[in-house]
């Protein structure tokens, strides 16, 4: 079928070319180059200092790139002031104007555009009832909650209706609750809006909650790229795959293959396999293999002789509610932590208990494998 | 019953017994601040309330010291005394001048001072002080010699020009040195207010398309504005009753203050008492306006 190799020309909204920014004798980013997609839901995620921040306020006009080029919707901005870019920001501390009442906050986008002033007056209304705020026109912003702060600062930002919306750390003040229901919020907005979102967080669960593609970030630079399932399935670095969920993660050597598998030795002569395409000609390498996918089996249970097995001793066992999260010491001496649902569980204590000799199998496509961190710079996408 | 009312019993007398300490204790719990703190109002307050009600005297004689009686005399013919309507023209332009001169200037430089890094910075933020700690007797000697020798001494027109020329005592020395010792103050105050400042406001305001200048006025100013309006307030007041700096080098100009001490070895007027008690009143007047401003912003 010919189609398949026709990609849907999709319009690029942000581009980013080998984009460096360096203080001091560090880089703060670390040449990187990437594309955001039109109308996409596009997360960079990444712990502190990974260069997230930085990225985003480059984007956003408040920080010169040291070396490399920013695009947007193909018009090189680079060295444009942030007045003339056509992008908004949320900040993370929403930075409302607090002289202004939040109807002035709202309009000041539009103020500065020389939006007739009935236009001005009904895009604010229509903007404050999308983030659910209608009638505070009149209050000031510290007459406002957390939560509603954040709203206003979204809406001044949307009302402009730039081609990206710059998100750093919206949610980052609120407490858990009403996180997570801004996520749910943040996300219709955006399918409401049908602008491009570009948001930074440290949170994985927030990344992946939202986005449609997530960068992941360390040390100045993305380690993968990707939907927020193949990131988390087929992580491709050590540090994706711990820092996006928790992971097991077992060092061995490559040693033959069967079928469509490859054969892996570990150190205690265990053998494990793994899709054979996932090991690129290494020998050395490190496979993994996610905890609720990992079932809990006596001694003496059957398991299905094409999965992989591994033998322990519990060694710790918490009690989670949803699940039960145990920790069994492989005999090689890694500690493995292994989630099983209690769907069958009612207060009868847990199946297991701490010293239970267990073997743990696992089938062999929910392997992954991965490498050290730092890839070659761009050779992601 | 018995082992019920026995109790009952026992209580008010124990109760009695502790009564008399506790009450002391209570009383001197409840009035010892208020007390206090109306002592050292009192003391703030007693020369100026003096010098009010000494506006109001009907005295005898030059000198306006011995209480003879109430009349309205004073604030009927505020500024009748020879001299006095000129020191107080003199006086108040001065002070707006000076006042809005320095104030400009220190805001500018309480900004840069916060907002860049730059060589010498840590020297100017020592050196702002120094002013304010240069004893005043000092700073106006020091002024005085500076314009008597400004311009053209030792030069070729030595003795041709005489010295002082450029700068002659008067009210533009005045003007000089009353900008210069304000400077310090306003830097200082709007120095305070800009530290407070959240950056972010400024790129939001320019992320939502607003650029240097509309941001300044937009955002920046009305915010620091406070600090600017006490500052200013603050550079007022030092100008208008500033005596020594001035009295180095005002040469044959007089402000109010150099008036008074000029009066004071002849005759003690009411109308000293009565343009005081106006600035003394202009001034909470001023306080309390920008209090109510203050209370109508944060509503």
């Amino acid at each position: 079928m010919p189609q398949e190799f026709v990609e849907p020309v999709s319009e690029i909204d942000v581009r980013l070319v080998d984009v460096v920014k360096r203080f001091g004798d560090s880089n703060a980013v670390d040449h990187i180059s990437l594309d955001v997609k039109d109308g996409e839901f596009f997360s960079l995620l990444g712990p502190s200092g990974c260069g997230k921040t930085t990225t985003l306020r480059m984007i956003g006009g408040f920080e010169q790139p040291t070396s490399g080029l920013i695009e947007l919707q193909g018009q090189d901005v680079t060295w444009l002031p942030s007045y003339k870019r056509n992008v908004n920001t949320v900040f993370q501390s929403y930075a409302l104007f607090p002289h202004l009442t939040i109807e002035e906050n709202v309009a000041f986008g539009l103020r500065r555009k020389k939006v007739k002033d009935a236009e001005v007056k009904s895009r604010v209304t229509d903007m404050l009832k999308l983030v659910e705020l209608p009638g505070f026109e009149r209050r000031k912003p510290n007459q406002i909650s957390g939560g509603q702060a954040q709203r206003v600062a979204l809406a001044r930002a949307l009302i402009n209706r730039p081609a990206v919306l710059l998100l750093d750390e919206p949610l980052g003040a609120l407490d858990l609750k009403l996180r997570k229901q801004m996520q749910v919020e943040l996300k219709r907005i955006q399918r409401e809006v049908g602008i491009t979102f570009l948001y930074v967080t440290h949170d994985q669960e927030e990344a992946m909650t939202m986005s449609d593609r997530i960068a992941v970030m360390n040390n100045g630079q993305y380690e993968q790229l990707g939907d927020p399932e193949s990131l988390y399935e087929r992580p491709q670095t050590r540090f994706v795959a711990s820092f996006l969920g928790v992971s097991n993660l077992l060092a061995g050597t490559v040693d033959g293959s069967a079928d469509s598998f490859a054969l892996i030795k570990l150190a205690d002569d265990t053998r494990l396999r793994v899709p054979a395409g996932l090991v690129d000609g290494n020998t050395q390498i490190e496979v993994g293999i996610r905890p609720e996918k990992v079932r809990m089996n006596r001694a003496d249970d059957p398991i299905p002789a094409a999965a992989n097995q591994l033998e322990g001793v519990v060694s710790d066992v918490s009690y989670l509610g949803v699940s039960t999260q145990y920790i069994v010491a492989s005999r090689g001496g890694i500690p493995m932590t292994v989630y099983e649902q209690n769907v069958e569980r009612t207060n009868h204590g847990s199946l297991y208990h701490q010293g239970d000799q267990v073997r743990l199998s696992w089938l062999p496509e929910h392997t992954f494998v991965v490498r050290g961190s730092a890839p070659a710079a761009g050779s992601v996408e | 019953m018995t082992a019920l009312s026995q109790p009952v019993a026992d209580v008010p007398v124990k109760a009695a017994s502790r009564r008399p300490p506790r009450r002391i204790f209570h009383t001197i719990d409840h009035w010892a601040l208020p007390g206090f703190t109306l002592l050292a109002i009192g003391y703030l307050l007693i020369p100026i309330v003096v010098m009010i009600i000494f506006s109001f005297n009907d005295y005898q004689g030059k000198f306006n010291f011995v209480w003879h009686g109430f009349t309205l005399q004073g604030w009927l013919h505020p500024f009748d005394w020879p001299g006095l309507p000129d020191a107080i023209k003199t006086s108040l332009l001065i002070a707006v001048l000076s006042t809005v001169g320095s104030t400009i200037l220190g805001t500018f430089i309480g900004l840069a001072l916060t907002r860049y890094n730059f060589r010498g910075r840590g020297a100017i933020n020592g050196l702002i002080f120094l002013p304010m700690a240069t004893p005043e007797i000092v700073m106006g000697s020091s002024l005085l010699t500076l314009f008597v020798n400004s311009g053209l001494q030792g030069g070729m027109l030595n003795g041709i020009v005489p010295k002082g020329v450029l700068f002659p005592l008067g009210f533009t020395t005045i003007l000089i040195a009353h900008i210069m010792f304000n400077i310090s103050y306003v830097v200082v105050t709007v120095k305070a207010r800009i530290a407070g400042f959240d950056r972010r406001l400024e790129e939001a305001a320019m992320d939502l398309g607003a650029d240097e200048l509309t941001t300044f006025w937009k955002v920046t100013f009305p915010l620091i504005f406070p600090g600017v309006l006490a500052a200013g307030l603050l550079a007022f007041s030092l100008s208008i009753d500033d005596f020594i700096i001035t009295s180095f080098v005002s040469g044959t100009t007089n402000t109010f203050p150099i008036w008074v001490y000029s009066v004071i070895k002849n005759a003690l007027p009411v109308q000293i008492n009565v343009v005081g008690s106006m600035v003394f009143l202009g001034a909470v007047l001023i306080v309390g306006l920008s209090n109510i401003r203050q209370a109508r912003a944060n509503r």
